[in-house]
């Protein structure tokens, strides 16, 4: 079932909902990682509860003048609408007033929210609003997507991801250093509003898919899942697009696959399994690495540590230090050094001594910025230069010529 | 009568001269965060192919003057002008080296990339970047002793190198004015040794360079022109007529060490 639904198998309606959900994903993943970048994810939330209010209005109006109340294109014209209402308000609120950015989200939010809710209650009071089905752009639905329905989202999310392509250059130099933009000449406020306003096209434009609610969770994991992969912006938005639509079309198909498995969450969580895998094994970022990173570190830290403690014929005290040096044959278990261990430790001792010379010859001032208390000198130093050490180790009056 | 009028309007004569002539000329200018003044009716005409320090305590408004110079922070009053020009008109002759603590080090991006970031002007929003840029962008960072660095991400560098990247990113603009905002804080001997023999070689090219300076034991090894504030201006002028004990007792009040002043006292 799952095969036949991600080969496009199962019909004409589970095949418009997964090209329509795998585009909506690639804009997304774009789109949000300028917002990620910008540190300023949280704003989308606002600007996707305050597209209720719209939805609900919109409805009414359609109504009002003897249109379709259930209209796509309606419904989203005015979620567009108060959704800009919405982010011009978080704006307002955190530049003119004593309201920080995260309060004045709070605030827009929540009473967006709310009263979207209570229009979409008192729809459910008229005679034209029984079978309006608002409450389906909460969460998504698309069990009766149309032909019409599909194209709007590809049409509006390829325009969409166009417009984050010719913006994406100043939008990153905002992002990284907004005085230095401004400087440049960039109006950072207006690049900033563009930004938001694009997130609003995706939100829009994902609210028949996977709603307002989570439609959050698409342009944000994907571009901190991509974050885990690469060190360079222009990658970052290409792979979060990559995911994004990967998760799109796994997702859809997915939920198409069984019967009463809702679309938008599906994708969403496809999405944040693609983040926790990245959490757990990219190689440069990821948790996994970080772990093994630290304990090899920990390992030689020990290890250098009980070699000297050897060489200078002291005890051991610390008991992972003892365990590490008799697991490598280089101790015994009473601390007695073994013929390797005799050797290595007195390899240390001797590194230790040349960066101590090192260290008071002016000439190799870079190289002893350089030392870790790990780092072999061997590694770093030629043998003429190594020699020159020895000599110096041997003869120690001629260290100050 | 006639004669203070004529004498008057010589003032002005040479005034506007100057001002024309001047890579950055700053009348009048306030910015006040709430209801106090950061600076205060600041005027300050920089000297063509000048290095110029700003000096003063902490709270000065020293970094204030040089966003609102700029426009980054927009000036409650005063006007800006860049040889005679609007600022907005001019703003490809102007190049900016922010404070490295205003950005996050673990921004997804390389040394190449930020250096890149200078070309902004040139490369808009659609231009492809091509070997002519990369080639820029090299020559820069060669100047600051980092090409080895060009594909690094940001933050694996030192405070000192990155520090150097912004430099080179303002040096990529080829610009004809520099604005520095405390180049020198937090970075080792070595780069402050490499930074000041860029700013000098800008110098010698006939550029002008305007820098925040905390140390002032440098000033005089550093700069030739000095401009004192304590959110009001203090003195501007040669590191000689600007930088005194004088001066520096009005913009620092008691909190200079007094040891400080007698050394400067006795050299002068």
């Amino acid at each position: 079932m799952l095969l036949e639904a991600l080969t496009l198998q199962l019909g004409y309606n589970a095949t418009l909902v997964a090209i329509g959900a795998m585009l909506l994903g690639i804009a997304a993943g774009v789109t949000g990682t300028f917002l990620f970048l910008r540190k300023r994810a949280l704003v989308s939330d606002a600007i996707s509860h305050a597209t209720l209010p719209g939805v609900g209005l919109a409805f009414i109006v359609m109504v009002w003048f003897g249109m379709d109340g259930r209209s796509l294109i309606g419904l989203l014209i005015g979620s567009a609408l108060s959704a800009w209402v919405g982010l011009l308000c978080v704006q307002w609120l955190s530049n003119r007033t004593r309201l920080s950015e995260d309060s004045a989200i709070g605030a827009v939010l929540s009473v967006f929210f709310g009263a979207g809710v209570v229009l979409l209650t008192v729809i459910q009071g008229m005679s034209a609003g029984r079978q309006a089905g608002l409450d389906s752009l909460l969460l998504g639905s698309t069990a009766g997507m149309l032909f019409s329905d599909a194209i709007l989202i590809a049409v509006g999310g390829a325009l969409v991801l166009a417009l984050t392509l010719v913006l994406r250059r100043p939008m990153s130099l905002v992002a990284f250093d907004s005085d230095y933009a401004a400087a440049s000449g960039l109006n950072v406020a207006r690049i900033d509003l563009a930004t938001m306003g694009l997130v609003l096209a995706v939100t829009v434009v994902g609210l028949k898919i996977v709603g307002l609610i989570l439609i959050v969770a698409l342009l944000i994991i994907p571009p901190v899942t991509a974050r885990f992969w690469t060190e360079r912006t222009e990658r970052v938005w290409l792979i979060a697009g990559g995911l994004g639509g990967l998760s799109g079309y796994v997702g859809a198909a997915i939920s198409a696959s069984a019967p009463a498995l809702p679309t938008g969450p599906i994708i969403v969580l496809v999405a944040f399994g693609l983040f926790v895998l990245s959490l757990l094994f990219s190689p440069a970022r990821g948790v996994l690495s970080s772990v093994l990173t630290h304990l090899q570190y920990r390992r030689s830290v020990h290890r250098r540590q009980g070699l000297l403690a050897l060489a200078q014929g002291q005890p051991i005290y610390e008991g992972y230090t003892l365990r590490l040096l008799q697991r490598e044959g280089l101790a015994r278990a009473d601390g007695v050094a073994t013929e390797e261990g005799q050797a290595r430790a007195a390899k240390a001792l001797l590194d230790e001594k040349r960066w101590e010379i090192l260290r008071g010859l002016q000439a190799h001032k870079a190289t002893a910025a350089r030392y870790d208390g790990l780092t072999n000198l061997e590694t770093i130093l030629t043998k003429d230069q190594l020699r020159d050490l020895d000599t110096r180790i041997a003869a120690p009056r001629e260290v100050t010529p | 009568m006639t004669a203070l009028n004529l004498a008057t309007q010589n003032g002005h004569c040479a005034q506007a001269a100057n001002i024309a002539l001047s890579p950055l000329a700053i009348r009048g200018l306030t910015v006040s965060y709430g209801e106090k003044p950061a600076i205060f009716s600041v005027d300050m005409t920089v000297q063509p192919g000048s290095m110029t320090a700003i000096i003063g305590p902490n709270g000065a408004g020293k970094s204030t003057l040089l966003k609102a110079a700029l426009g980054i922070i927009r000036p409650l009053s005063g006007h800006v002008t860049v040889f005679g020009q609007p600022l907005d008109s001019q703003r490809g002759r102007i190049a900016y080296v922010p404070q490295r603590a205003s950005v996050d080090w673990d921004f997804p991006t390389t040394v190449l990339d930020v250096v890149l970031m200078g070309l902004y002007r040139e490369l808009g929003l659609l231009r492809m970047v091509r070997g002519e840029h990369r080639q820029t962008a090299a020559e820069a960072l060669e100047r600051v002793g980092m090409s080895d660095f060009a594909n690094r991400q940001i933050g694996q560098l030192s405070g000192g190198q990155q520090q150097r990247v912004f430099l080179a990113r303002a040096l990529a603009q080829k610009a004809d004015i520099y604005l520095l905002d405390e180049p020198f804080a937090g970075v080792d001997a070595a780069t402050e040794k490499a930074i000041i023999a860029v700013l000098k070689s800008l110098k010698a090219e006939g550029k002008t360079v305007i820098a925040v300076h905390h140390d002032l034991a440098t000033v005089e090894q550093y700069f030739d022109h000095a401009f004192l504030i304590n959110t009001r201006p203090i003195a501007e002028g040669t590191v000689a007529e600007a930088f005194t004990a004088e001066t520096l007792q009005a913009a620092y009040g008691g909190r200079l060490a007094t040891a400080q002043i007698d050394r400067l006292s006795q050299a002068g």
